[in-house]
C-alpha cells in the first residue's frame, strides 16, 4: 500500500517531465484554443445574438474543448508506452497496471490546469468578464478538471487499445467535436432537433452549463443551476471510474 | 545444483484461426540452473524473444509450463516479478527524461531505498560509461548510448533473474566487452543470467550452457565447448583468383597437412587449431606452391556453422555478420 502511493508519485513525476519536455505538444496545447476563441468571438461572433456578450458565453465552451483536446493527448503517450519497450518493461516489475496509467493521468491534470489558466488569461484579456466569487471560482476549476480527469481516463483506454500512433491521435480530433454538439458555443434549442436530443443529455453539456453558471451567472441558460451541477458531477465521476477501471483492465489484458 | 528456471513443452502460436503459419514455440524444453548463465541461441524469427517473455511473464504460453524460482509464470506471476529483471529487444528508456533520471525512476518503481537508489545510479552510469552524460535527455543519445542505459537499469536491483534478450545487439566492441563484465560481476554475486543472442562469441564467453533454438524447440543444447566440438574446428580459409587454382592448391596442402583440405568454387580451407605454428605451416605451403591467393583469414565456427552442422540448414533472416579471425 505505501508502494502504492510511492509508485504512483513516481509515475506522476515521470509523467510531468514527459509532457512539460515536448514543447510542441505545449504550444499546440495553448494556441489551438486561443486561436479557437479569436474564431468564435471574430467569426462567429456577430453572428450568433443570444442577447449579451457573446465572449461570455463561448469562452467556458472554448475553455473546455481545449480541456478535452488536451486530455485526449494522454492516448498518444500512453500509445507511445506501449509501443515501446517501456510497458513490457514495467509489466515484468512488481508495479500495477494502474499506477502506470495514472502517472499519464495526473501529468494531464496538471497540463490543463495550466493550458485552462492561460486560456482564461487571453480571454479576460480580450473581454471576458467572469462575475464569480473565488469559492465559484475554485467550483468552477474543480468542474473543468473533474471533466479532464474522465476524459484522459478515456483517452489512457484508448492509449491502451489503439496499435498506432495515428489512431491515438485520431481519438482527440473526436474529442474536440464532442463539445459541439453541446451548449458550448451555441444554445442548444438552436440546433436541430435530432441533434438536440443528443446535445442536451451528453456529459459535456451539463459541463458547461456549470462552469457558465458559475462563471457568468448572466449568460447561464439553466433555470436549476444545482441540479445540473450534480449531474455534472455524477456523470464525470461515473465516467471517470467506468474508464479508468477499464483502462486498467485492459492494460493488465493486453499480452 | 537446482534449476532456477524451467520450461516443459512450451508451445505458442500467433496465428489467427484457419491461417496455417507455425507455431512460434513449439514444445521447448529448457533449463536454467541457479547462478549460471544459460544462452538462447537463434536466428531472427526463432521464438527467442518469445521465450523470454513467456518466462518474464509477459505472455501466456498456449500450453506447457514455465516456472521461475519455483513460481510458475502464470499463477505466481506476481512473485516471479519481484525477484527477476528484464531488458528487453526494445530499449526501455524515456527520450524526454535525462539518463539520470530514466534509472532514478527505475529504482524507485523496483522499491529500493533512495539512497541506494542514488549510490547505484552513479555506479552503473559510471560502468557503462555514462557519467558525462547522465544529466543529458536520452533523446540526444546514440543508439549505442542508449542500450547502454537500458541496460543499466534493468541491473538497478540485485534481481535473483535477469532476462537479457539480445543485449549487445547494436553495441560497439568496447561497450559489448563493458557488458559482458558487469553481467559476470552480477553472476559473481549470485544473479542467474537468462541470455539470448545470435552471436555465437556471446554465448561463448558468458554462457555456461548454450541451447540452440530452431522451429520452436531446442534443437541442442550444451556447454559451448561440447557445441563448437560437433560444428568442428577453426579453419584457414584462402580464397584464390580461380577454381582452378584452388584446384591446384588444395591437393598439395592435403599432402602436406594431415588433414584434407575442401574446396568451395576458388575457396579452399583447411581445418586449423588456430595456432601460430599451424598457420604459418599452412601458409608455407600454399607460398611454395607460387599460386598466389587473393585473400586469406583464419575462420572460427560462426552461427551459420553451428546452425548448419546442428539443423542441416542455415537460418533465415539473418543479418550477414563477418567472418571473425579466431585468437
Ligand atoms: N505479438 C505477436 N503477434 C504475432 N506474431 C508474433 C508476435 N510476437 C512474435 N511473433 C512472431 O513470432 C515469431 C518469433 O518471434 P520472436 O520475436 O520470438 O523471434 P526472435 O527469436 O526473438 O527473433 P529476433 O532475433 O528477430 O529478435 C516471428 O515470426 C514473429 O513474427
Ligand atoms: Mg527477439
Amino acid at each position: 500500500m505505501t508502494y502504492l502511493l510511492r509508485d504512483v508519485s513516481t509515475m506522476t513525476v515521470r509523467g510531468l517531465r514527459l509532457v512539460s519536455r515536448d514543447v510542441d505538444a505545449i504550444i499546440t496545447a495553448v494556441l489551438l484554443p486561443v486561436i479557437i476563441l479569436l474564431m468564435f468571438v471574430l467569426v462567429f461572433g456577430g453572428a450568433v445574438d443570444i442577447g449579451t456578450d457573446y465572449i461570455n458565453y463561448v469562452t467556458p465552451g472554448v475553455i473546455l474543448l481545449a480541456a478535452g483536446f488536451g486530455a485526449a493527448n494522454t492516448a498518444l503517450a500512453v500509445e507511445r508506452d506501449m509501443s515501446s519497450g517501456m510497458v513490457e518493461r514495467l509489466r515484468s516489475m512488481p508495479v500495477t497496471a494502474w499506477t502506470v496509467l495514472s502517472g499519464h493521468v495526473a501529468a494531464s491534470l496538471v497540463k490543463n490546469l495550466v493550458t485552462t489558466a492561460v486560456v482564461f488569461g487571453v480571454s479576460i484579456l480580450m473581454g471576458f468578464r467572469p462575475e464569480a466569487t473565488p469559492l465559484e471560482w475554485l467550483a468552477a476549476v474543480g468542474m473543468i478538471l473533474l471533466f479532464v480527469g474522465w476524459i484522459t481516463w478515456l483517452a489512457a483506454l484508448v492509449g491502451v487499445l489503439v496499435r498506432s500512433p495515428d489512431a491515438a491521435g485520431g481519438f482527440s480530433f473526436f474529442v474536440m467535436f464532442l463539445p459541439y454538439v453541446s451548449s458550448a458555443f451555441v444554445p442548444v434549442d438552436t440546433l436541430p432537433s435530432w441533434l438536440r436530443g443528443f446535445a442536451e443529455h451528453q456529459p459535456v453539456t451539463p459541463v458547461i452549463e456549470t462552469v457558465r453558471s458559475l462563471l457568468a451567472g448572466d449568460v447561464a441558460t439553466v433555470a436549476d443551476p444545482g441540479g445540473v451541477a450534480a449531474l455534472a458531477i455524477i456523470w464525470c465521476l461515473g465516467l471517470g471510474l467506468l474508464f479508468a477501471v477499464s483502462a486498467g483492465l485492459a492494460f493488465r489484458a493486453r499480452r | 545444483m537446482a534449476a532456477i528456471v524451467t520450461a516443459e513443452g512450451l508451445h505458442k502460436s500467433f496465428a489467427r484461426r484457419g491461417s496455417t503459419s507455425p507455431p512460434v514455440l513449439d514444445g521447448l524444453d529448457l533449463e536454467l540452473e541457479e547462478g549460471a548463465v544459460l544462452a538462447l541461441l537463434g536466428p531472427n524469427g526463432a521464438g527467442k524473444t518469445t521465450t523470454v517473455r513467456i518466462l518474464s511473464t509477459l505472455l501466456r504460453p498456449d500450453a506447457g509450463r514455465a516456472t521461475v524460482a519455483g513460481f510458475d509464470v502464470v499463477r505466481d506471476a506476481r512473485r516471479v516479478r519481484e525477484i527477476i529483471s528484464l531488458t528487453g529487444q526494445q530499449v526501455a528508456v524515456d527520450g524526454k527524461q535525462t539518463g539520470a533520471e530514466n534509472l532514478t525512476m527505475m529504482g524507485h518503481l523496483a522499491h529500493l531505498p533512495r539512497r541506494v537508489v542514488r549510490d547505484r545510479v552513479a555506479e552503473l552510469l559510471t560502468a557503462f560509461d555514462l557519467a558525462d552524460a547522465a544529466s543529458r535527455r536520452v533523446d540526444t543519445y546514440s543508439g549505442g548510448m542508449r542500450r547502454r542505459l537500458d541496460l543499466a537499469a534493468g541491473l538497478l536491483t540485485r534481481p535473483r533473474i535477469m532476462f537479457l534478450d539480445e543485449p549487445t545487439t547494436g553495441l560497439d566492441p568496447r561497450s559489448r566487452q563493458a557488458l559482458w563484465d558487469v553481467v559476470r560481476a552480477v553472476v559473481d554475486e549470485g544473479t542467474s543470467v537468462f541470455l539470448t543472442t545470435q552471436y555465437l562469441e556471446e554465448a561463448d564467453r558468458l554462457a555456461q550452457r548454450v541451447a540452440l533454438v530452431d522451429g520452436g524447440r531446442v534443437a541442442a543444447e550444451g556447454t559451448p565447448a561440447q557445441l563448437k566440438r560437433q560444428v568442428g574446428e577453426a579453419g584457414v580459409e584462402l580464397t584464390f583468383v580461380s577454381p582452378a587454382d584452388a584446384g591446384r592448391v588444395a591437393p598439395v596442402l592435403t599432402a602436406a597437412t594431415v588433414t584434407a583440405a575442401t574446396v568451395d568454387g576458388a575457396r579452399v580451407r583447411v581445418p586449423t587449431d588456430g595456432s601460430v605454428a599451424h598457420v604459418r605451416s599452412v601458409l608455407s605451403v600454399v607460398e611454395a606452391t607460387g599460386v598466389v591467393p587473393e585473400h586469406w583469414e583464419v575462420r572460427a565456427p560462426t552461427l551459420d556453422d553451428v546452425f548448419l552442422a546442428l539443423t542441416g540448414h542455415v537460418g533465415q533472416d539473418r543479418p550477414a555478420r563477418s567472418a571473425e579471425v579466431a585468437a
